[in-house]
């Protein structure tokens, strides 16, 4: 018998994955040895280490340019730049899931399986402390988000997308109050985002038929000479496509945003809005920029059409809202939009502007959910916009930060929201996609008028009897907060070195 | 014999299923709908890597099997959780969450 040849594994390369890997598996140990009482405490400390630690072993790695274990896993500028963002991005909305001092016991129920409204779960719902398998969780969907932005060929794509979607239904069950609306969240979030990962693995069996072999480079020649018929390639793009563009949350695969963000536990739905949405694109901007650049022509004009609709979509109905989770799910699904139009752009510059609009929006919508959070009652949130008039005269600090996020979604000059779109759509000029911008600028107007509407809301409005208070937030929200603010303003008013970075960052290896 | 055929029927299994989620109304009877798509997957990998001649469809479907059964467990956790409680597994009866 032949000896058997292994691939050659780069470990260091693939360091900051292993950590968060390990943790994960470290955390659900802690789970079981440790006392209840220090659980959070530990936890909470080894998963903020553990992303951490990955960050440093990123920004350790920044001159690699590989392609290692057997072709499953590329690590190359895009992806290290798109895996610190994660990690940055992650490490915020964990200091936001790790918050305690706002509810007593925290955001989570403590034991999800009791029933809801038995005994059981009434003395539960009173004072124990949250559950802490989040943790693990979260770190678990974070190494997968940081895999699919790395991996090279479909086989690997799709188990990366299994990796980190499992853990967020998950999490989205996992609320302490009103939980049908979370365990009704959880569901829809489950069973759309199977059917989507279902489709996602036809097309990649379509793409083997076409291509004889699953990694992008293989995909990328075989599309530059077709030996199969053109209807397996066409029909496993589109189907791979409808899988990432579910997970993107692009028009007409929307349709769950507004649902699970607004059932999901706030912390959650802030970790689904900035990481998720970095994790999908970066796997579409490989998908589309390595694998399948060869038929540009031809999907262009499809992505090109599935974004006006879901920047039109976005637009058009967060006006109609009246629930503030549901209309920044709106607000995200339109900005979505804008991120496709810079991903359409197919040229450096696109690449790069796409990325840093997805660190700007992320941080931006981090400090959004975590300011929702603080806005309280004695039923807990209180998300319905009308009960946020007046909320202005009441609590300045907050209704401050939250205008000025506001305000950045709508892209006013000086805050990350006006650079983002200002290089998306610089971007797109130049790849030729001028009708794209025509109906990004046209519906940032539109945009615009659901955010200055809270806006008045917040500030012109007269606090009546009903206005909720405003939680004093712990270390951890603060420090969200904070961290979330400041990126929305130093990436408006110095983008240079971050647009830098991009640039430096913008280029696959195949 | 050739393997066309085993496409067909993958690609009229993956229909059904497809068709299935829409149409069916329990969430446990979408669940195998879904599953219903992953095994039609599977089975055009394998006619694939029969007709490529090479061995990757094969050992593809091996990793979907996996990620199918742990699929199954956090789908049965979430359906299990909700059923306890409202007593119906119908996804029309899931309704608190809307515009």
């Amino acid at each position: 018998m032949e000896d058997l040849k292994l691939p050659g594994i780069d470990y260091g390369a693939l360091l900051p994955m292993l950590i968060l890997f390990g943790a994960a598996c470290v955390g659900i140990l802690v789970e079981v040895f440790t006392p209840r009482r220090s659980r959070n405490v530990i936890q909470l400390s080894l998963a903020l280490l553990a992303v951490v630690a990955s960050f440093v072993a990123v920004i350790f790695q920044h001159d690699t340019r590989t392609i290692t274990i057997g072709g499953a896993v590329a690590i190359d500028g895009p992806t290290l730049f798109l895996q610190g963002s994660l990690l940055a991005l992650g490490l915020v909305s964990l200091l936001l899931i790790g918050e305690r001092q706002i509810e007593r016991g925290g955001p989570f129920v403590s034991q999800a399986a009791i029933t809801v409204g038995s005994q059981k779960d009434l003395r539960q719902a009173g004072d124990q402390p949250g559950a802490t398998e989040v943790y693990p969780l979260t770190v678990f969907s974070l190494g997968g988000m940081l895999l699919f932005v790395a991996a090279n060929d479909l086989l690997t794509m799709f188990i990366a997308l299994e990796v980190l979607s499992l853990p967020l239904y998950l999490m989205c069950a996992l609320a302490r109050r009103r939980r049908l609306l979370s365990q009704e969240a959880a569901l829809k979030y489950f069973l759309l985002g199977s059917y989507a990962s279902a489709f996602f693995l036809f097309g990649v069996a379509l793409i083997y038929g076409f291509a004889g072999g699953i990694a992008l480079s293989q995909v990328h020649e075989a599309v530059a000479n077709p030996e199969r018929s053109q209807v397996l390639l066409y029909g496993g793009l589109a189907l791979i496509a409808i899988g990432l563009l579910f997970k993107a949350a692009l028009a007409p695969f929307h349709v769950w945003t507004p649902d699970v963000y607004q059932g999901a536990p706030t912390p959650v739905t802030a970790l689904m809005a900035a990481c998720t949405k970095v994790a999908a694109f970066g796997a579409l901007l490989r998908i589309l920029y390595v694998a399948f650049d060869g038929v540009r022509w031809d999907f262009q004009p499809v992505l090109g059409t599935i974004a006006v609709l879901t920047m039109l979509v976005g637009a058009v109905l967060a006006i109609t809202q009246t629930d503030m989770k549901r209309l920044l799910a709106y607000s995200s699904i339109a900005n979505a939009g804008y991120v496709l139009v810079g991903v359409l752009a197919l040229n450096e510059e696109g690449l790069s502007s796409t990325m840093f609009y997805l660190v700007a929006y992320g941080f931006s919508v981090l400090a959004a959910f975590g300011i929702v959070t603080l806005v309280r009652d004695a039923d807990g949130e209180a998300t319905h916009l009308a009960r946020w008039a007046g909320l202005g005269r009441k609590s300045p600090l907050v209704a401050g930060a939250f205008t000025f996020i506001l305000l950045a979604f709508a892209g006013i000059p000086l805050t990350s929201g006006f650079t983002a779109k200002f290089a998306v759509f610089g971007a797109a000029v130049e790849g030729g996609q001028t009708w794209l911008v025509v109906f990004g600028v046209i519906t940032s107007m539109l945009l615009a008028f659901p955010y200055l509407r809270v806006v008045v809301l917040l500030w012109l409005s007269e606090p009546s009897e009903t206005t909720p208070t405003v939680s004093i937030p712990g270390f951890l929200t603060s420090a969200a907060l904070v961290i979330g603010v400041v990126a929305t303003i130093a990436l408006g008013v110095v983008p240079a070195p971050l647009i830098d970075l991009t640039r430096d960052a913008a280029q696959f290896v195949r | 014999m050739t393997p066309d055929y085993y496409l067909v029927l993958a690609a009229i299994l993956f229909t059904i299923g497809a068709a299935g989620v829409l149409v069916r109304r329990n969430a446990i009877v979408l669940f195998m709908c879904i599953e219903l798509m992953l095994n039609a997957a599977n089975l055009a990998l394998v006619t694939f890597s029969r007709i490529n001649g090479s061995l990757d469809g094969q050992i593809i479907s091996f990793f979907v099997m996996v990620v199918a059964a742990a699929e199954v467990v956090v789908g049965l956790a979430i359906i299990m959780s909700i059923f306890r409680t409202r007593r119906s597994a119908s996804v029309d009866d899931a309704n608190l969450l809307k515009y």
